[in-house]
């Protein structure tokens, strides 16, 4: 069987041409990471604090960041990614089909894909919701004044469904323009094509700051009529690299609760006695090699980008360029939600 | 003495062409075979492994989203094979009449290609030039872009009468239903046979003695005259749904969105453009004694142009056509990069939403080939009427 | 004897001169009232059109990448958006400092498919030096060898693409529509009907539905361990959808060889093979150039639509150069009016090269 497999795959291959396939390795996400040596990650096309890249080609954001620190976890460098832009449309057959290893791309956690598709949510990175931007201009002051109004919204999201259904719990009988793109969903919106544009509240913030000529001609709606939590995906049927990829974002989330920083976690690592960092840092018990990993796994990535206050402060926090609050996505006992399980 | 037949030899040897070609197709169906077996049971390996769901069951489900502009009302509660009839008749839509306008634009400048004006003839020229050359999504999009920069917003839009032109597109003033309506519509199916009954009278009375009575005006006019008497006799209802200005967008009334109105016209030039061209090689390819002996005859180019190069010129235009018809309709998959829900489009949504990508795509497969296969033979049946019948 | 004084008849009319610009002028334009008329209303129309949109293109327009120029009101058309975004519109997102390799490339690629269009390089080594040029562009735009750095095919982008993807499919196809052309007039019946099957299903779908297909379902037909890269499932779409369409056109060559020629083929004793490379192939390929090179045409224009699955051809780099930056993003028509010129530029070239190639091969008809 396996024979006759690999005689197919060679009649196939020579029949597509010079352009060779690329080589990899069978089954096991982790050993295809590590024979390749790198973590090929999916993110977004552009999408500014969560996943962009300026002119260079250098990757930044929330994702991209967690991304970095799954990379360094994994294989010691975080510098070891490759970044993989995906549409809205091709970021599930991508993962789906071995494509990327993990999915990074503030893709909500829905029953619909952790069931039908073939894939499983790790952990939420951001608590997010559904809102609406409309022009200063127009002097809508709430979601509820936009009755019969045309909306601009991307295709394949999340994003279509829930207004659909606020649209008909309230009466309003929105009508929305749809778009393959966010870059045309966007763009319709600022020629003025559609009163409103609404996806994830982090994403008007990132699109009013960076893309609208005049930030303070648009205003964020309050009404929030969905609950998005985001955070990265992977295939199913790898159990491994599925816990890798949780505990890794759960130590980072762990790291901020107990004071660990990017700053300090090489004094620490030597000579704290504290019985939780040192387990964190591998430095009392090896974590890692339950995982399949080192035993700094948790140190490096911590290295690499910090923990999960400090990702979040770089590039979505108060005082980044989008300027969010840490709202609901502050640790469990500052009143928000992000609660670690224990890294033991 | 009867003729002996020499007995029948077994071709079971190479040297036999009708052998050979059983080996031939044999081992091609065997080749075949094994390669869509490959597929098959790849894809269906690949879909166990990741655990991807299959089956066409997803069909009866709630769509659980909005269509942004239909023919008929649809609500994101009805099942996804409604919103993909939805998608069938907005392609259907756009495709019908941007074939009947481009036809119409193509004629004319193929026809403008043999006028006696050089700056006609310049000018056709330079129109077919400029839209061969250029990708058809390419002009899409600028078409959209100027659309939508050029339009005002609509709180102030251009209005010319009851009619309003903005960036939320063409709003247009539709009757309201009533019997009146219905009455025209009973008018119009008398109307079409006693038309198409005079027509066809008008027509044998034409060959039979060469009167030329009108044979397409005078029909035309018994089918509007029936549906206007229908109309009166229902009660000559005059109630318009007129479009009004609302705070932020045009309110009532029928609208046309320029998402509609950007595919419409880039199709029409774009396909007017190629149509032009085939209908210059049709015309070209009648001789030219025949625009002579009708110049003979007195005819003028008008009714040179209608009786006598364009009938023979049909022969050679209508597969062609067929052609260009058939890319039109294939074009308007095109619309999904600028936001108009054809059936492409929705195939996207309901694939992203259910992760169903096989059956989504050989859905919209399915609708485009049965689209080809209805125009094809359409156009096969007027080519056969049109053709020739030659001694 | 009478005297008759020789009376000589008047003078005929000079013949009207049916030369000359004048001449011309009064034949086109002014025949008669209609033609007059016309000449009047499209004249006047251009006269007003023209000024304005020469105005808008060239006078007011603004030359230097100054976003700040190009938005006082009154000015023209902005082509300073073309001088600062130029390089992310012909080269994509490959890497900055290396993007003279891309230039170098197409530069080759495009030279070979002009020098291959004329006469003088019809010689033996003409499809050794394509090979060659082929293997030269692939090194130099993926590099890994001979010190270039690494350049995955997700990166490609922009002019280099299109072209790349324009010439390979014609390469590829041809083979495949000859092959497909000679199944579907063969008299075995499995053959012609599956040939048959793969054109009319090929030619019935749209070709952005084939380009769907082969990004998202090639991965689910491939075995679980094997992964294509996505050049090459959007290089394989797009030359079966070729292949389909210059398999008809290479059929109706075929049907157009006088049947008497296969017929004194056989009686020579040709087999099938020799008949059809010696005999009827090079009378059917000699009728079906234009045909071929409009199907070059439209599918050089066609690969546009591989923006829609995410390859950054020229019209999708066009788009990525100006979506992520709102200073520039209100001349978008500026843009688009770029990538048509360079398209026009290049399907107007290949469509006066058909005419000239149709002509050449009608001399011989020409008595």
């Amino acid at each position: 069987m396996r024979i006759s497999n690999l005689k197919n795959v060679a009649i196939v291959a020579a029949v597509l041409g010079t352009l060779a396939a690329m080589p990899a390795h069978a089954g096991k996400t982790l050993d295809g990471i590590k024979a390749r040596g790198q973590v090929v990650c999916g993110v977004n096309t552009g999408l500014a604090g969560f996943g962009a890249a300026d002119s260079n080609g250098k990757w930044t954001g929330l994702d991209v960041d967690i991304c970095r620190a799954v990379a360094a976890s994994t294989l010691g460098d975080a510098e070891k990614v490759k970044y993989v832009p995906l549409n809205a449309q091709q970021r599930f057959t991508a993962l789906q089909s071995g494509e990327v290893d993990i999915l990074s791309r503030n893709t909500t956690f829905t029953l619909t894909r952790d069931a039908s598709l073939g894939l499983n949510a790790t952990v939420t990175t951001y608590y997010d919701g559904q809102g609406f931007m409309v022009p200063v201009k127009s002097k809508i002051k709430s979601a509820k004044q936009l009755k019969g109004q045309t909306v601009c919204v991307q295709s394949g999201t999340t994003t279509e469904k829930n207004l659909t259904d606020y649209s008909k719990a309230n009466g309003l009988n929105i009508k929305p323009v749809v778009f393959e793109k966010l870059e045309a969903a966007e763009n319709a919106y600022f020629t003025g094509r559609c009163i409103a544009y609404t996806t994830d509240a982090s994403g008007l913030a990132s699109t009013r700051n960076k893309v609208a000529k005049v930030p303070a001609d648009h205003i964020i709606l309050p009404e929030l009529i969905s609950k998005e939590p985001l955070g990265p995906m992977v295939r199913r049927g790898d159990d491994e690299w599925f816990a890798i990829v949780k505990w890794t974002i759960y130590g980072l989330i762990e790291a901020e609760e107990y004071g660990i920083t990017q700053a300090n976690v090489d004094k620490l690592k030597t000579e704290s006695k504290d019985p939780v960092a040192t387990r964190i840092l591998g430095t009392s018990e090896d974590t890692g090699k339950l995982l399949g990993l080192s035993k700094d796994w948790m140190a490096n990535a911590i290295k690499a980008t910090g923990n999960y206050g400090e990702i979040f402060e770089r590039n979505v926090g108060p005082k980044s360029a989008l300027g969010l609050p840490r709202g609901v996505n502050n640790q469990w006992n500052k009143g928000g939600l992000m609660y670690a399980y224990p890294v033991r | 003495m009867k003729p002996q037949i020499p007995p029948k030899k077994n071709n079971w040897s190479w040297r036999s062409q009708a052998f050979r070609g059983l080996i031939y197709q044999l081992v091609a169906m065997v080749v075949i075979a094994g390669v869509v077996w490959f597929l098959a049971h790849n894809t269906l390996v690949n879909m166990r492994v990741r655990g991807i769901q299959s089956g066409f069951d997803f069909l009866s489900q709630a769509a659980g989203f909005d269509i942004g502009e239909s023919l008929y009302p649809f609500d994101s509660g009805e099942s996804y094979w409604r919103a993909f009839l939805v998608g069938v008749t907005n392609t259907l839509r756009v495709a019908v009449l941007g074939i009947i306008l481009a036809t119409i634009l193509g004629t004319l400048i193929g026809v403008g290609r043999f006028s006696r004006n050089a700056l006609v003839r310049g000018l056709c020229l330079s129109y077919v030039e400029f839209f061969r050359n250029i990708p058809v999504l390419l002009q899409l999009l600028m078409w959209y872009v100027i659309l939508t920069e050029v339009l005002p917003i609509s709180s102030e839009a251009w209005a010319v009468g009851p009619f309003f032109l903005s960036k939320g597109g063409l709003n247009f003033p539709i009757p309201v239903w009533s019997t009146g309506q219905l009455w025209a519509a009973y008018g119009l199916l008398p109307g079409l046979l006693l038309g198409w009954a005079y027509r066809r009278w008008a027509v044998r009375r034409f060959e039979a003695t060469g009167q030329p009575g009108s044979m397409v005006l005078l029909p035309a006019l018994i089918v509007l005259l029936a549906s206007v008497l229908g109309w009166a006799l229902g009660g000559a209802p005059t109630e318009f749904n007129r479009p009004v200005k609302g705070d932020f967008a045009i309110e009532n009334g029928g609208a046309l969105t320029p998402e509609f109105l950007a595919v419409l016209m880039g199709l029409t030039l774009y396909t007017a453009s190629f149509i032009a061209e085939v209908v210059r090689g049709g015309i070209a390819s009648v001789a030219r004694g025949q625009a002579e002996a009708a110049s003979a005859l007195g005819l003028n180019r008008n009714q040179e142009m209608r009786l006598v190069m364009l009938p023979q010129a049909l022969r050679v235009i209508i597969p062609p056509l067929t052609n260009q018809y058939l890319n039109l309709t294939k074009n308007s998959s095109l619309a999904v990069a600028i936001g108009y829900p054809d059936v492409v489009s929705i195939a996207n949504t309901a694939l992203n939403q259910t992760g169903r990508a096989v059956e989504c795509i050989s859905l919209v497969m399915l609708v485009y080939l049965i689209t080809s296969l209805g125009t094809s033979l359409l156009m096969n049946w007027y080519n056969s009427r049109a053709a020739i019948k030659e001694r | 004897m009478q005297t008759n004084t020789f009376q000589p008849i008047p003078p005929r009319p000079a013949p009207v001169n049916t030369e000359g610009p004048v001449a011309w002028v009064k034949a086109n334009l002014l025949a008669d009232w209609k033609t007059s008329l016309a000449t009047l209303v499209v004249g006047g129309l251009l006269l007003w059109l023209v000024p304005q949109v020469l105005n808008w293109a060239i006078v007011k327009a603004v030359w230097v990448p100054d976003y700040e120029a190009c938005r006082v009101d009154g000015v023209g058309a902005c082509w300073g958006v073309i001088a600062e975004k130029y390089r992310i519109i012909i080269f994509g997102r490959f890497p900055f400092e290396e993007q003279w390799r891309p230039l170098v490339a197409t530069t080759l690629l495009t030279g070979l498919l002009v020098a291959s269009c004329m006469r003088m390089f019809w010689r033996v080594w003409l499809p050794l030096l394509w090979i060659v040029v082929f293997a030269i562009f692939f090194v130099l735009m993926y590099g890994n060898t001979m010190g270039l750095s690494q350049v995955d095919t997700d990166r490609w982008g922009g002019l280099p693409l299109t072209i790349l993807l324009a010439s390979v499919s014609l390469v590829l196809s041809f083979p495949i529509a000859l092959l497909v052309a000679l199944g579907r007039r063969s008299s075995l019946p499995a053959i012609r009907s599956f040939c048959t099957i793969y054109v009319e299903l090929i030619r019935g779908v749209p070709l952005i539905s084939v380009l769907f297909m082969a990004s998202f379902m090639f991965p689910l037909f491939m075995p679980p361990d094997v992964k294509i890269d996505v050049l090459l499932r959007v290089l394989v779409g797009i030359t079966l959808f070729a292949a389909a369409y210059s398999a008809e056109v290479i059929r109706g060559g075929l049907q157009a060889v006088p049947k008497g020629q296969v017929e004194a083929a056989a009686t020579l004793g040709l087999s099938y093979w020799q008949t059809q490379r010696k005999i009827v192939l090079p009378q059917a390929l000699a009728m079906v150039v234009p045909g071929i090179m409009n199907n070059f045409i439209s599918t050089f224009k066609d690969t546009s639509l591989v923006t829609i699955v995410s390859l950054y051809e020229l019209t999708g780099a066009m788009s990525l150069a100006l979506n992520s930056d709102a200073n520039w993003r209100p001349f978008t028509i500026e843009g688009y009016i770029f990538i048509a010129l360079i398209y026009f530029v290049f399907c107007f070239s290949m469509s006066r090269y058909s005419h000239w190639v149709e002509k050449q091969v009608n001399k011989s008809k020409l008595r």
